[in-house]
């Protein structure tokens, strides 16, 4: 009686003990990369944007006064001045914060669940269904991801969701690949070959043992990618597919700007800018997160 | 060898032909292009007619038969917009995509690779912490917006070049350094990777004590063996080149491959859309061709295998 009182109060004391150091481990690790943490700031910065960012910009993005169009920075409150039809760009950039993390993330989230649950069959179960699964992904990845993007969202139409849907349909094959050489490597351990000695169920050794130890790599793409699907959806927007004005995002900006580029250069300037920092943040902490995880990628 | 050929030739026409029957069902998925050519409110017997006329009213796996039947034959049918042959249309753009993919190339080798070398000989010095900040920083711009910003200060400000437009020598110069930055960084990056492995070799070290010139060392024993990695990337760039090549052409009106595949996009003018596919995915695969070849040139542990 009295044992069993005492572990039921240690297992919460210890699993919150333990949490607390692994949350200080990062840190530290962290705190040692100062491009780690320029990376880590950035996307923290970037969050609270889109999380909060309708509260913290000065204007209403969609509003527009005519009157105010193609005011310079610095006039009337408005920081990074208006564009051609008076919206305030500061605040339009804040709001398409918001577009550029959604489709970053949706689509590494979709990306990664379809290539993973691809990479884990083909790996996995080898034989034919490796062999015509990894056919596939040769066959796409022998033509040009930003070509593949651009002709399926021009099929699929504008649109949010069409844009994610675009840009998993080119990313997914990477997961693919990388996560089923992942499993390839886990499949031979020799505490596989002991669950499948003792009988343990197909199905378990795949959800029991081998998902937990992928999950490190997926993390990494992810965080890799990421990046990349934010510069894509900006190319597709900016060429007129993807996201569609009125709705503020980098890309569309920069395409409506484009026009205005001999007398008012704040237009394309801001929201480039934005696309690069945050690029920029997202592959710096890719990076270090790749070193730190697993440094036998690094330099690859 | 000639059984590594013909598995490659045989590879490359099926992957050709996946291609060409994805994006035939995207695109009829996507709807019938009939209704982009008639004013919304055209009576139902215009709109019955011009799909007859199209062919669009047929069934679907008709359509997919006609369809493959002409391409094995180079024949995509004509633009729906100007009515001439669409891959006609494709081939006379790709000498001008050509030269601009090829320009980009050669200047971010030029530029890449000695900075690569350097950085990597220079290892941890101040300037190889430069040259990688710049290659990270280089990885995060965009390159349509890169040559909205060369636009902008050479064009717009400067007056030194044209905004767009192709045809003359300075026409070239914005877009090919826009489509050159991304290939630098990633060749910088690239170089400096292939040839700190090399440096680290024994032999290196044993002719560096028997007192050769830094110059022979890096050229004739050190960059030589770099080259493997680096010439796979270069092929693996060519596909990336041409897919920044369609950006790089609309943000230049570039009177390329790209740019008519964007605008017939756009247009929903779909046999030169597939046209333009058929093309990419053959210049694609041939130039995985090549550099598998090439790489056996290079490495002839891979000839044996």
């Amino acid at each position: 009686m009295e044992t069993s009182t005492i572990t039921t109060t240690t297992n919460p004391i210890d699993s919150k003990v333990q949490k607390k150091s692994k949350f200080k481990f990062f840190f530290r690790k962290l705190s040692k990369s100062w491009t780690g943490m320029l990376g880590f700031g950035i996307i923290i910065i970037l969050i609270v944007l889109s999380l909060f960012g309708q509260w913290i910009a000065p204007f209403d993005p969609m509003d527009a006064p005519l009157r105010d169009r193609l005011l310079p920075p610095l006039t009337d409150g408005h920081i990074l001045g208006t564009d051609q039809l008076g919206r305030d760009i500061l605040s339009r950039l804040i709001a398409g914060t918001k577009v550029s993390m959604i489709i970053g993330l949706a689509t590494a989230l979709l990306a990664g669940v379809v290539g993973t649950i691809i990479g884990v069959t083909a790996g996995y179960f080898r034989g034919w269904v490796d062999v015509v699964l990894m056919r596939i992904v040769d066959v796409q990845l022998s033509f040009p991801f930003i070509l593949l993007v651009l002709v399926v969202s021009a099929v699929l139409g504008a649109g949010l969701t069409n844009i994610i849907i675009s840009l998993a349909v080119g990313g997914w094959v990477i997961f693919a690949r990388v996560i089923r050489s992942e499993v390839l490597a886990i499949r031979e351990k020799e505490f596989i070959t002991a669950a499948i000695a003792t009988g343990v169920p197909k199905l378990e050794i795949l959800v029991r043992h081998i998902l937990p130890n992928i999950f490190t790599p997926i993390i990494i793409l992810v965080s890799l990618q990421m990046g990349t699907y934010i510069i894509a959806e900006a190319s597709v927007s900016f060429l007129g597919f993807g996201v569609q004005p009125p709705t503020p995002a980098w890309g569309n900006m920069l395409n409506e700007g484009k026009d205005y580029i001999f007398g008012s250069w704040w237009l394309i300037t801001f929201p480039g800018l934005a696309i690069v920092l945050t690029t920029l943040g997202v592959n710096l902490f890719g990076d270090w997160l790749r070193d730190t995880l697993d440094p036998e990628l690094k330099g690859e | 060898m000639l059984d590594f050929i013909v598995k490659r030739v045989v590879q490359v026409v099926i992957v050709v032909f996946l291609a060409l029957t994805v994006v035939f069902f995207l695109i009829r998925l996507s709807g019938d292009p009939t209704t982009l050519f008639l004013p919304p409110d055209a009576p139902k017997e215009q709109i019955e007619e011009y799909r007859e006329l199209l062919g669009f009213n047929r069934p679907l796996y008709v359509q997919y038969a006609e369809f493959m039947k002409g391409a094995v034959h180079g024949d995509f049918g004509e633009s729906l917009r100007s009515g001439e042959d669409a891959l006609g249309l494709v081939m006379a753009r790709m000498p001008a995509t050509f030269q601009l993919a090829i320009s980009a190339l050669a200047l971010s080798l030029i530029i890449a690779i000695p900075l690569g070398v350097l950085s990597a000989y220079k290892r941890n010095t101040l300037f190889d912490k430069a040259s990688v900040g710049i290659t990270v920083i280089g990885q995060a711009i965009p390159n349509f917006w890169f040559g909205l910003i060369l636009i902008f200060i050479f064009a717009a400000q400067l007056k030194l070049f044209p905004s767009s437009g192709g045809g003359s020598v300075k026409h070239m110069v914005l877009p090919v350094i826009t489509l050159a930055l991304y290939s630098v960084s990633r060749f910088v990056r690239f170089t400096r990777s292939a040839m700190l492995d090399v440096l680290s070799k024994d032999y290196i070290r044993t002719t560096k004590a028997a007192g050769t010139p830094t110059s022979t060392l890096i050229m004739k024993y050190a960059l030589k063996n770099s080259l493997i990695p680096i010439i796979t990337l270069i092929a693996l760039d060519l596909g990336v080149l041409l897919g920044g090549a369609v950006i790089t052409e609309a943000v230049f009106s570039w009177p390329g491959v790209g740019r008519l595949l964007q605008q017939s996009l756009m247009n929903r003018d779909f046999p030169i859309v597939l046209a333009g596919v058929f093309i990419i995915a053959i210049i694609y695969a041939v130039i995985n061709f090549i550099t598998d070849i090439l790489y056996a040139y290079v490495n002839p542990q891979i000839r044996v295998k």
